[in-house]
């Protein structure tokens, strides 16, 4: 069974690379540009593990999060991948409800062997 | 861009044979799009002797050179068996008008020779080789020098 | 790896868009009543360049990307205003954000000076605590070819900042610390999983972790994911106490933690001196993480979705602004973009090229029905006239997908004027109109340049300086106004400035000191005004550094032409000059007449013909020894012979008069154009012969005939030039002369 990774973000140009990244590591990858797309999509795809992005238009990373905690009440992990890095928006996440933290630029292989940990799944 | 020939590892490649100037030539295979039998052009002004004018290869308007007269060895006689070599080269396809297509040759790169230092620097540049073949010397043609941006073409 | 460069290349045109959004976000600011989502728009914007351009290592886009952003978030967060000065400074953060775009696209060095002062600008509105962030962005590019680094699940970023503070401190020492880690169900809940915590904390150094399962009832099948099991570790590690705070940072409201460093010991202690193991169970510290994570997440992931009942309630906020929130959107999609479909160039390319093939198939087909002289009954031209409207109509539609707004490259302009009031201490204000008008993405691509130019000229000659401006009575801030139409089959494209207008009598003077006209030449006003379209007419000596580079007028006719366009000047003194640029819809096809001149067939644009005139004998005038004029309602009129200027030989019997073409010229000259016959007028596909072969003098391109021949489309004024300049036949490319001698030698 392949693992599914639903990621989030706005960025075209993240989005791509994180479909070529985790697709060459054989995650089934799915993606949204916004946070309402990316809760409608969890629903769809019901995924592994999530990347969202924190800012994005109509919703963001943390209404994700929490509509993913509160709404879909699920467990899965759900990572941030953003290019801040303050405590406050950390801690902002983490109450929400977000697993991890992972400060954009990302590198690949580290990005894989995270999400291979969170979820368990050799791929 | 096309495959020059390395010492450490040799390959076969193979090369088209024709005449043009009652000189044997041949060029890869791979740069030739494809072989047509000589039509009548249109001609272009204000061009050199070796322009003989433009083609419509199936849709496209690509150039016709005389390949003879442009390594100046005098304009190809007409004769029913002369044909044009289309070829790509340097993005740019064009046609080569020449005597006649002879045979398909592969060819050990190894069996490439380097072209003899002649005196004419612009022939030296525009063959890229040559190889032995019976008692015959075939040049490998250097498209690229022969019609590359110096000689005309668009860049 | 075309992977990688294929995302690399979308990155780029993302930013494009993104630079867009940008320019349009910021204009709308200047709008006091502008919503709060404007400026997160804009920030976005900023934010998104900058977090792709860290994927592929553009450190120097990065670092002013994020400044810039820092400054947006301080606006975006009320601790700022956006009054109109730090709008300005945004306006020209946003110009240098798209130069540094550009360089780092085309792979060339930005113009670090601007950026600079640009940058030291927004520095000034940030306080320290806004520096140090700073530091993340040094952070590892996208490498895919890179090594594998071992992450710290939890932020990927603090532990590779950690580990090397490690790295330099004292490595001798060590510390051991011991955890007591109770999870609660919340922790789960979130996504997390203790073993992974583990991992992240082996990694620090040696762990040894034992499990207290007392707090489950025996008869409880081991679970790690239930609560209950208390954790107990020993982390032998060289790193601070710290370290092992921010692994515990995204769960610390998640669990019972209590970390205690027992004791500090040199390295060469032994590890397994204390262990507080209290089952039997306790499991030895994995070394290799992944393989003791692996393994037993399997046997856990069943246990995930059966989730306790103890639920915290939705947070209210959050439950309440979800649904409004996915109701806003929607309603917004229903208003917003219309949706698009991004499809390669190529495809539409070879699209255009097989509905060319059509066109030509279908004139050769109408042909070959003529041909055969079918009687009158056939009732075939109905038909056959459907079949060419509808190929007609799909080239049109084909067209119109390449065709593309002019707003980016009017945004583009807008920028251009700013760095040129800025450079010259003018102060100018752009005006569009018409931004939305669709032109074809070629057209756009190369107008790009002579756009440049032009807006530049405009701003550095055309607009006087503030002071002589308020001397004169005018706002003292200067119009450049930028305007985009259809009209009657062209596009219309103006440049215009409310300057001091062309100095007629300075032009004038220049050009006969430059010898372009003779010093007694008489001339009307629009044709002192195109002089400066004549090659060698600026010249880097008078223009001033920021119009420099050594780029005329001449180069900018010259780009225009090649598009098939033509431009001209009106100028009123004291009112401002306007530039026009006049382009056919389409690059793809042309309404020409089908002609012959000396025994070939070619075509010439019906747009640049006047009128066509079969001369009577008594209207032609020799003078001198090959000067021919036609006399049209009493002007006397050159005759360019159309093939003598080709260097073609005509047949001694060909009729001697011809037909003649009245063309009139930039130069607005009356010139006509002998021809031996008009044989057809028609709509043409036009083909470029310079893609591969190169430019012929007198010819713009070429195209396909029914009977599959290809004929030369004219450039009649460049033919009315190559006349003018008593030019015989001469090489295309100096170049190919030489080598052609060579050859030859």
């Amino acid at each position: 069974m392949t693992t599914k990774v639903l990621a989030i973000d706005d960025s075209r140009t993240i989005r791509n690379l994180l479909r070529l990244s985790l697709e060459t590591a054989g995650f089934e990858f799915h993606s949204a540009c916004d946070g309402v797309e990316g809760v409608a999509r969890f629903a769809e795809v019901n995924p592994d593990v999530v990347i969202t992005d924190i800012n994005m238009p109509n919703m963001d990373g943390y209404g994700v999060i929490e509509t993913l905690r509160n709404r879909d009440r699920t467990s899965v992990p759900i990572i941030v991948l953003t290019t801040e890095s303050s405590d406050d928006l950390k801690a902002r996440a983490r109450n929400a409800g977000a697993t991890g933290w992972i400060v954009k630029p990302f590198d690949d292989a580290s990005l894989v062997s995270v999400l291979r940990r969170l979820t368990g799944h050799a791929a | 861009m096309h495959s020059t020939p390395e010492a450490s590892e040799a390959k076969t490649f193979e090369f088209v044979a024709f005449s043009a100037g009652s000189q044997s030539y041949c060029l890869e295979i791979t740069q030739i799009r494809e072989i047509r039998r000589w039509a009548p052009v249109t001609a272009l002004p204000h061009t050199p002797s070796d322009v003989l004018g433009v083609m419509n290869l199936r849709g496209a308007v690509i150039p016709i050179f005389d390949l003879a007269a442009r390594f100046g060895l005098g304009k190809t006689p007409d004769n029913e068996r002369n044909v044009v070599i289309v070829a790509a080269a340097g993005g740019n396809t064009i046609g080569l008008l020449v005597e006649s297509v002879s045979e398909i040759l592969s060819v050990n790169t190894d069996t490439i020779q380097q072209t003899p230092d002649i005196k004419s620097e612009a022939t030296r540049n525009s063959i890229q080789g040559v190889i032995a073949v019976d008692e015959e010397m075939i040049r490998v043609v250097n498209l690229d020098a022969v019609l590359g941006a110096d000689a005309g073409l668009a860049a | 790896m075309s992977g990688q460069q294929s995302i690399r290349d979308t990155f780029f045109e993302e930013c494009e868009e993104l630079l867009e959004a940008l320019v349009e976000g910021l204009a709308e600011m200047e709008d006091p009543d502008h919503s709060k989502e404007t400026v997160n728009a804009v920030f976005r914007a900023v934010h998104s360049i900058k977090g792709g351009a860290g994927a592929f290592g553009l450190d120097e886009l990065v670092h002013f990307a994020h400044t810039f952003e820092t400054v947006l978030d301080k606006v975006r967060s009320d601790t700022l205003e956006a009054d109109p000065d730090l709008l300005k400074l945004f306006q020209r953060s946003g110009d240098q954000l798209a130069n540094l775009v550009e360089a780092a696209r085309d792979d060339k060095d930005p113009n670090r000076d601007a950026q600079a002062v640009v940058l030291g600008e927004l520095q000034k509105y940030l306080g320290a605590e806004d520096a140090e962030e700073e530091i993340v962005f040094d952070a590892m590019g996208l490498d895919f070819g890179a090594e594998l680094v071992l992450p710290d699940l939890l932020d990927i970023e603090d532990t590779s900042d950690s580990s090397e503070s490690a790295d330099s401190s004292d490595g001798q020492s060590s510390l051991k610390i011991a955890i007591r880690f109770a999870p609660k169900r919340s922790l789960f809940e979130n996504g997390h999983e203790p073993l992974l915590l583990f991992d992240a904390i082996a990694e620090l150094g040696t762990l040894t972790v034992s499990a207290d399962t007392s707090a489950i009832p025996a008869f409880a099948a081991f679970d790690p994911a239930e609560p209950g099991i208390i954790w107990k570790l020993t982390l032998e590690t060289s790193e601070s106490e710290t370290v092992l705070h921010e692994v515990f940072e995204f769960v610390d409201s998640l669990c019972d933690i209590d970390i205690k460093v027992q004791q500090q010991e040199k390295q060469s202690a032994a590890p397994s001196e204390t262990i507080e193991a209290e089952q039997p169970k306790a499991q030895a510290a994995p070394d290799v993480p992944e393989a003791s994570a692996a393994p037993e997440a399997p046997e856990m992931s069943p246990e995930r979705p059966a989730r306790g009942p103890v639920k915290q309630p939705a947070p209210s906020s959050s439950a309440a602004s979800a649904p409004a929130n996915t109701a806003a959107a929607a309603d917004r999609d229903h208003r917003g973009p219309k949706p698009t479909l991004r499809v390669d160039l190529d495809r539409v390319d070879r699209l255009i090229n097989t509905v060319g093939e059509l066109i030509i198939n279908q004139a050769m087909i109408v042909q070959r029905i003529e041909e055969l002289d079918l009687p009158s009954g056939a009732n075939l031209t109905n038909e056959l006239e459907a079949y060419k409207l509808l190929a007609r109509d799909i080239q049109e539609g084909v067209m119109a997908i390449r065709a593309q707004p002019v707003k980016p490259l009017f945004q583009r302009m807008s920028r251009i004027v700013r760095e040129a009031s800025d450079a010259t201490g003018k102060n100018a204000r752009m005006v569009t109109v018409g931004d939305a008008t669709e032109v074809d993405k070629t057209v756009i691509e190369r107008l790009a340049d002579p756009l440049t130019h032009m807006v530049r000229n405009a701003v550095d000659h055309g607009l006087e300086s503030p002071e002589k401006r308020r001397a004169m009575g005018k706002d003292e801030i200067g119009t450049i106004r930028m305007s985009a139409a259809h009209r009657s089959g062209s596009v219309f494209i103006e440049i215009g400035d409310d300057g001091a207008g062309l100095n007629r009598p300075r032009i004038l003077e220049t050009a006969i000191k430059k010898g372009l006209i003779a010093p007694d030449a008489e001339l009307s006003e629009t044709e002192i005004d195109n002089l400066l379209f004549l090659p060698g007419f600026s010249t880097a000596a008078e223009v001033s550094a920021l119009s420099g580079r050594g780029v005329g007028m001449d180069v900018v006719k010259n780009a225009v032409q090649a598009l098939g366009g033509r431009v001209s000047i009106t100028s009123t003194p004291g009112r401002g000059t306007t530039f026009t640029i006049i382009l056919p819809l389409t690059l793809a096809v042309m309404d020409g007449f089908v002609i012959s001149v000396a025994q070939e067939t070619m075509v010439i644009p019906i747009a640049s013909i006047l009128e066509t005139i079969t001369p009577h004998a008594r209207d032609l005038h020799r003078i001198g020894m090959y000067g021919e004029v036609l006399r049209v309602r009493g002007r006397y009129v050159p005759i360019v012979d159309v093939a003598q200027n080709l260097g073609l030989q005509r047949n001694v019997d060909t009729n001697g008069n011809g037909v003649l073409l009245l063309v009139e010229t930039e130069m607005q000259e009356l010139n006509a154009l002998r021809v031996d016959a008009i044989h057809d007028q028609r709509q043409v596909v036009i083909k470029s012969l310079e893609s591969n072969y190169g430019r012929i003098p007198g010819v713009s391109a070429a195209t396909i005939l029914g009977d599959g021949k290809i004929a030369l489309i004219l450039d009649p004024e460049e033919l009315v030039k190559l006349n003018s300049d008593d030019v015989a036949p001469m090489p295309i490319i100096a170049n190919q002369e030489d080598l052609h001698h060579a050859f030859h030698s």
